[in-house]
C-alpha cells in the first residue's frame, strides 16, 4: 500500500467531493419538495436536523398515534416553566376571562376568520389524555380539550400550496408546524385541561397541542395563526422562535 | 465448525486478505508475507470506527451532561417532575440558565446520528468479515474456568500477556467488548428512542419495555454510566500496555513500526 498523494487520488478525492456536495443539495431539493426538509437545516448542527426531521416524517407518515393513558394515570402535579405574560394586552384579555379575545386565522386560506373563545368552544371538541415531555427531562400526564386544528383549518379553507402553520402568541416565543402535524387528528387549540379552563400559566385561552413533538413547541396564549408555503421571511427563516435561542424546530427527538 | 477451533486458526484466517495484497505488492517473498501477517491487528474499518466512536463518546457525554443538568433527578414509571417523588436526586447542581442545553440537545442527536451511520458500517462488516465471531465473542475454550482464572490474574499482577504479538483479545476483553458492542450500544438507542414522543407513537413497545417514558430516562443514565466505566478501564488497559504502541496499532493497523514492502 502506498501512502503517497499522487495527482490521481487528489483528481479522485476532488471528484468525490465534488459529487457528494452536489448530491447532498440534490437531496437537499427533493426532501423539501416532499416536506421532508426542516427550516433549521443549516448551520453546524443542521445536518442532524435534517436527518430528524427527515427520517421521523416518513417514519410518523401515517398519522402514528401518541400514546394515549386512562384517567387513572393523570398526574397530581402539572407545573410549568415560564408564567403568563404580564403586560397588556395579554392582562387586560385575562381580567375580562378573555371575553374581548379573538383568534385571527388568515395567510393562505379562502376565509380568513376570526373566533371569540365561545365560539371556539361551540366547535366540536376532541379530550386526549397524553403525556407533556418538557425538553429539561421532566413529565407529566394531563387531559387537554380542544377543538382539534385541522377542523380549523378546514373552515377557513386552507390553500393547496400551504407547507406551514404559523403560531404568534401574546408573548414573543412564536412556533411554526408542518401542514402535517397540523392536519394530525390529535393536534387541539386546546382549551381546557383536566376539565377546567386551562389557567393563564397553562397557556389561556388558547394552546396548541400536539403530543408528538416535545413541550416547547405547544405554544401557549395563541393570538393569531397564520399559514404559509414559506418560512423564510417569518424571524431568521429558521421557522420559530425556538432555534433563534438553541432549540431544534422539530422537536419530535 | 467448532468455535474454539475457529480462534486456534483464528491468526491464519485473520490476515489472508492482507497477506494477498501485500504479497502481490512485495512480489510474493514468504518472509516478508509472515511480518505483515503477525503484525496487522486492527482491519480499516475497526480502526476508522473506533475513533469515530471514541470522539462520538466525548461529545455524547457533554452533551448529555448539558442535557442532564436541567434536571439532574430521576424518576421510575411514565412520568415525574418537581415535587413527585423521585428514584434518586443526583448531587449534581440543577443548571437552567447557561445557554448550554440547547447546543447540548443539538450536538447529543447529531452525534447520535454519526454514531448510528459508524455503528452499522461497524456491525456489516463485522458480520461480513467474521470479526464478531472470531475476535468479539467469547470462545468455549476462553469461557473455561482455568482460561478466566489466568487471565484475571494476569490482569491483577499487572503482568503483560505472553502473547502479547498474538492478535487475539483475551476472555475479559472479548466479554467486555461483547458487553459493550452488543449490549450497552444498542441499549443507549433504544432507551434513547423510548424518550422521543414521535418515535413511540410509531412504536408504543419502546417505551412500555421498559416501564414507561421516565424509566428509560433512568435506565439510559444507567447505561451511560456503565459505558463511562468501560472507557475509564479500556484508556487505562490500553496505557498499562503501552499506550502509543496500541495507538499506532488502532491508527495505522500495526503494532510495530512497518518495514518496507520491497
Amino acid at each position: 500500500m502506498s501512502d503517497k498523494i499522487t495527482r490521481r487520488r487528489i483528481l479522485t478525492t476532488g471528484f468525490a467531493a465534488a459529487t457528494g456536495i452536489a448530491g447532498l443539495e440534490v437531496a437537499a431539493k427533493i426532501a423539501d419538495h416532499y416536506g421532508l426538509l426542516a427550516p433549521d437545516h443549516q448551520g453546524p448542527f443542521g445536518a442532524g436536523e435534517a436527518l430528524t426531521y427527515g427520517a421521523q416524517r416518513l417514519l410518523t407518515a401515517r398519522h402514528s398515534m401518541a400514546r394515549e393513558f386512562s384517567r387513572s394515570e393523570i398526574s397530581a402535579l402539572s407545573p410549568v416553566n415560564h408564567a403568563a405574560p404580564d403586560y397588556d394586552p395579554y392582562q387586560r384579555l385575562a381580567f375580562d376571562n378573555f371575553r374581548d379575545f379573538r383568534l385571527y386565522v388568515d395567510g393562505l386560506v379562502a376565509r380568513p376568520m376570526s373566533f371569540s373563545l365561545a365560539d371556539l368552544k361551540g366547535l366540536p371538541s376532541r379530550t386526549n389524555i397524553t403525556e407533556l415531555n418538557c425538553e429539561e427531562g421532566w413529565s407529566y400526564i394531563a387531559a387537554w380539550s380542544g377543538v382539534p386544528l385541522s377542523l380549523v383549518l378546514n373552515l377557513v379553507g386552507v390553500n393547496a400550496k400551504a407547507k406551514w402553520v404559523v403560531f404568534y402568541p401574546f408573548n414573543d416565543f412564536w412556533n411554526s408546524i408542518d401542514i402535517s402535524e397540523a392536519l394530525h387528528p390529535q393536534t387541539l387549540l386546546a382549551h381546557a385541561m383536566n376539565g377546567e379552563d386551562l389557567s393563564p400559566d397553562h397557556g389561556a385561552p388558547i394552546r396548541l397541542r400536539i403530543p408528538r413533538q416535545l413541550g416547547y413547541k405547544n405554544t401557549k396564549y395563541i393570538a393569531r395563526i397564520s399559514v404559509t408555503d414559506s418560512l423564510k421571511n417569518i424571524g431568521d427563516g429558521t421557522g420559530s422562535a425556538s432555534p433563534e435561542i438553541g432549540y431544534s424546530w422539530y422537536a419530535g427527538i | 465448525m467448532d468455535m474454539a477451533e475457529s480462534n486456534l486458526l483464528q491468526p491464519e484466517i485473520t490476515q489472508s486478505a492482507v497477506t494477498v495484497a501485500s504479497s502481490v505488492q512485495s512480489g510474493g517473498g514468504a518472509l516478508e508475507e509472515r511480518t505483515d501477517r503477525s503484525s496487522l491487528r486492527h482491519s480499516f474499518v475497526v480502526r476508522i470506527t473506533h475513533w469515530i466512536h471514541a470522539v462520538c463518546f466525548i461529545a455524547f457525554v457533554l452533551s448529555g451532561l448539558a442535557i442532564l443538568l436541567a434536571y439532574p433527578r430521576l424518576h421510575w414509571g411514565e412520568t415525574g417532575t418537581l415535587g413527585a417523588p423521585a428514584l434518586v436526586d443526583l448531587p449534581l447542581p440543577m443548571v437552567l440558565d447557561l445557554g448550554i442545553r440547547g447546543p447540548g440537545r443539538y450536538l447529543h442527536f447529531l452525534t447520535a446520528w454519526v454514531a448510528l451511520f459508524s455503528g452499522l458500517l461497524y456491525a456489516v462488516s463485522g458480520l461480513y468479515t467474521n470479526h464478531f465471531r472470531r475476535d468479539l465473542l467469547p470462545a468455549r475454550s476462553d469461557l473455561r474456568w482455568q482460561t478466566i482464572r489466568n487471565v484475571v490474574s494476569h490482569h491483577v499482577h499487572l503482568r503483560r500477556s505472553m502473547r502479547d504479538d498474538v492478535h487475539r483479545y483475551n476472555v475479559l476483553q472479548r466479554v467486555s467488548y461483547s458487553v459493550v458492542v452488543f449490549g450497552l450500544f444498542p441499549f443507549m438507542f433504544l432507551t434513547g428512542f423510548a424518550m422521543s414522543p414521535s418515535i413511540t407513537s410509531v412504536f408504543p413497545v419502546f417505551a412500555t419495555m421498559f416501564g414507561g417514558h421516565q424509566s428509560a430516562r433512568t435506565l439510559h443514565f444507567v447505561a451511560a454510566n456503565l459505558l463511562i466505566l468501560f472507557v475509564m478501564v479500556h484508556v487505562a488497559m490500553v496505557s498499562l500496555s503501552g499506550f502509543g504502541r496500541r495507538c499506532r496499532a488502532m491508527i495505522t493497523g500495526y503494532s510495530a513500526a512497518r518495514k518496507k514492502c520491497s
